[in-house]
């Protein structure tokens, strides 16, 4: 099973990748307690890397490093460098608002605001200056809904409170209102984990379509969803980039043994 | 075995039962002795609410009213009204001849019955003075003494020089009962003036209107700056000592007896700002400085119960940290920090104490129109009435704190609603 959705992806790789991430020698700390160790990690344009490890290993905060959310916590502290298409995003010069407007977000748990679904879809491009009058925002969010495959379900009630909606309907949307400010990355910390089978397929289904616009990154906790889904795996343990490497070498020939015993459901 | 069980069973059933009825006990001790307070209070205030007239046949003679005859408004402003008064009064009761059954008779009728009709009938801008030369039927307000023999409080039974009307006195008021010349209205002046020396004159408003002057000035200064102490303190200032220490220092605030910032605003507002006495707006500076630590802890509360995933959701798309809080997190805090805002505001309107310091407990008998305006407010407005000796203000009082409970419920239930409304909507 894992196998043929492994040749599927090998089949549309076929143009020129360039890294639009690039992590150089990444320490990062919360307050004396060390969570990544000398991390040297590309992430290439236009594919959707998966990073997967047990619970603990520093996925989500690795993936929090990529558009500085980590800054919100006062202990973290980052060392080394991450580099978004060259330029070092922890420079003083950086200002973060225009980083996060580059590198969307989707988190663990569906969190729109108890807001209409227009204006969860609405808000971003309101606040980044791309609305000019009202017209240009129903366009924007009639086309982030329609990506975000919410767009039928929905089109009807836009008024109503984007809360109201079910779970996975609630992801969605948060991933409508992430790609409405026409980011270039987007990250995914555990995007299906509160979702049933047949929303997570939709969710999947969705990411493989959006990679032809965006850089996405997915951590997840199911190997067959970072088969199915990725093109590049890393493997993370206690803080350490384990291997790395394309999705279908990682899942039928790892050269680590701590990855050969993680995928194969061996470590405890 | 099983027996042993069963009745270990039915012990406890009865100990759960001991305990819900302790339980209910007390909230019955609780509730009656609430219900019993209440009902007391509104008991003693029915009289406040009603008020004594009497009918008189007054002739405006141009003698009287207009010496000189020129018909000038502001001269007969100044005319002696309540003579006119006196001799409808003598006219009605022409028995009463020598110069003593006079001055008995005269007490009959308010003192300031005479003021009350001469501003009713030169009230309008261009004042009709048809009216001197003729004469006519009105209604005047009774003495204190009058409405006090018809609400009951004062006993034909006790000795006459015990009593504060002789038996001439309640001859008359019987006679007019009976010619239908005297009746009792509802007491509309309660709610129209303010306090004043004349118990059936004095009236509430004068310290309405001072509270709510004060309460204005408490809630402008006080709501502002809490709200934004609160999130300076709960999103912006770094977690640690210095932090630590200001938060229990706010709460030390809150703890502090009220009398303190009385004291502070003497010194501060009146000694050294040199502020005027009594004023609404010194009474709101001090009352704010009150309230505004009651503001801030409970603003800093609904900052923090605003879930963190709302905050990572508004800057994962690159809202600034200023925008995360005003679109965001203020908006879903609001609801608390009101209700904050207005337990505090309960808590000031019913204070008396710094009040008192900074000189609101004088007698005002006029309705402040400004905040700069000597005022009272209604619990020193309380304190004043239950001071004084006369008997309507008794009942004056009590129904002085019907008023204060009723803008209390209406607070708090003001702040439940709108807990109601906005409890969680994420
Ligand atoms: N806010 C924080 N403060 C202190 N330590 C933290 C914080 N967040 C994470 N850590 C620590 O950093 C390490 C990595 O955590 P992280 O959340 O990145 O793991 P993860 O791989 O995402 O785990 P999971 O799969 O369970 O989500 C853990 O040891 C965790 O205890
Ligand atoms: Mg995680």
């Amino acid at each position: 099973m894992i196998n043929t959705l492994l040749e599927e992806n090998h089949m549309q790789e076929n143009s020129i990748l360039r890294a639009k991430y690039a992590a150089k020698n990444l320490d990062v700390y919360y307050a004396d307690k060390q969570a990544l160790f000398g991390i040297n990690l590309d992430i290439m344009e236009n594919q959707v890397t998966s990073l997967i490890g047990p619970s603990g290993c520093g996925k989500s905060t690795l993936l929090r490093c990529l558009n500085r959310m980590n800054d919100v916590i006062d202990i973290c502290s980052v060392k080394g460098s991450i580099r978004l298409d060259g330029q070092d995003i922890y420079d003083d010069g950086i200002d973060v608002v225009e980083l996060r407007a580059r590198v969307g977000m989707v988190f663990q748990k569906p969190n729109p605001f108890p807001k209409s679904i227009y204006d969860n879809v609405a808000y971003g491009p309101k606040i980044h200056g791309m609305i000019d009058q009202k017209s240009d925002a129903d366009e924007i969010v009639e086309t982030s809904l329609k990506k975000a495959g919410l767009w039928q379900e929905v089109k009807d009630r836009l008024a109503a409170p984007g809360t109201g909606l079910s779970g996975g309907q609630q992801q969605r949307l948060c991933i409508a209102r992430a790609i409405a400010v026409n980011p270039e990355v987007i990250l995914m910390d555990e995007p299906c984990s509160a979702l049933d089978p047949i929303a997570t397929a939709i969710i999947e289904q969705l990411i493989d379509e959006l990679k032809q616009k965006f850089t996405i990154v997915i951590v997840t906790h199911s190997m067959q969803q970072a088969a199915r889904v990725s093109q590049k795996t890393a493997f993370f343990h206690l803080g350490s980039l384990v291997e790395f490497g394309d999705t279908d070498q990682i899942f039928t020939n790892p050269q680590n043994q701590q990855t050969q015993d993680y995928i194969t459901g061996r470590y405890g | 075995m099983i027996d042993k069980m069963s009745r270990h069973t039915k012990k406890r059933y009865q100990a759960e039962r001991r305990f819900k009825i302790y339980g209910l006990l007390a909230i019955m001790f609780a509730l009656g002795f609430l219900g019993l307070m209440l009902s007391t209070i509104a008991l003693r205030a029915i009289p406040a609410f009603t008020q004594t007239y009497i009918q008189l046949t007054v002739e405006f003679s141009a003698k009287i009213l207009d010496v000189d005859n020129k018909r000038d408004v502001k001269q007969i402003a100044r005319a002696d009204f309540q003579k006119i008064i006196r001799e409808a009064l003598y006219a009605e009761f022409p028995a009463a001849n020598k110069r003593q059954d006079k001055k008995h008779l005269k007490k009959l009728v308010s003192s300031e019955a005479g003021y009350h009709l001469s501003r009713d009938l030169l009230a309008a801008e261009t004042t009709d003075l048809n009216f001197i030369g003729t004469s006519a039927a009105i209604w005047v307000k009774s003495s204190d003494d009058v409405d006090s023999f018809i609400k009951d409080f004062i006993s034909r039974e006790v000795d006459e020089i015990n009593r504060r009307l002789n038996d001439q006195q309640i001859g008359w008021i019987d006679s007019l009962i009976a010619d239908g010349k005297l009746e009792t209205r509802f007491n509309w002046d309660f709610f129209k003036f303010a306090d004043s020396r004349s118990p059936e004159d004095a009236g509430i408003r004068g310290a309405v209107m001072g509270s709510l002057f004060t309460l204005a000035i408490t809630l402008m200064l006080s709501f502002p700056l809490g709200v934004f102490a609160a999130i300076y303190l709960e999103e912006y200032a770094k977690p640690g000592r210095i932090t630590d220490f200001i938060g229990v220092n706010i709460n030390n605030l809150a703890a502090i007896p009220s009398i303190v910032f009385g004291l502070l605003g003497l010194a501060l507002f009146l000694n050294i700002f040199g502020m005027s006495r009594s004023s609404p707006l010194v009474g709101g500076l001090v009352l704010s400085l009150m309230t505004l630590p009651t503001v801030i802890i409970t603003t800093r509360a609904a900052l923090k119960s605003v879930p963190p995933s709302i905050r990572e959701a508004a800057l994962g798309i690159g809202a600034s940290k200023m925008q995360t809080i005003l679109h965001h997190v203020l908006p879903l805090a609001m609801p608390g920090a009101l209700t904050g805002a207005i337990i505090g505001m309960a808590r000031a309107l019913g204070e008396t104490a710094p009040l008192l310091m900074i000189g609101m407990v004088a007698f005002i008998a006029d309705i402040p129109t400004n905040i700069n305006d000597p005022a009272t407010v209604l619990p020193v407005q309380i304190y004043i009435w239950a001071d004084s000796p006369e008997r309507a203000f008794e009942s004056k009082m009590s129904a002085a704190i019907l008023v204060l409970l009723f803008f209390l419920i209406v607070m708090n239930g003001l702040a439940v609603l709108l807990r109601r409304k906005y409890e969680r909507r994420w």
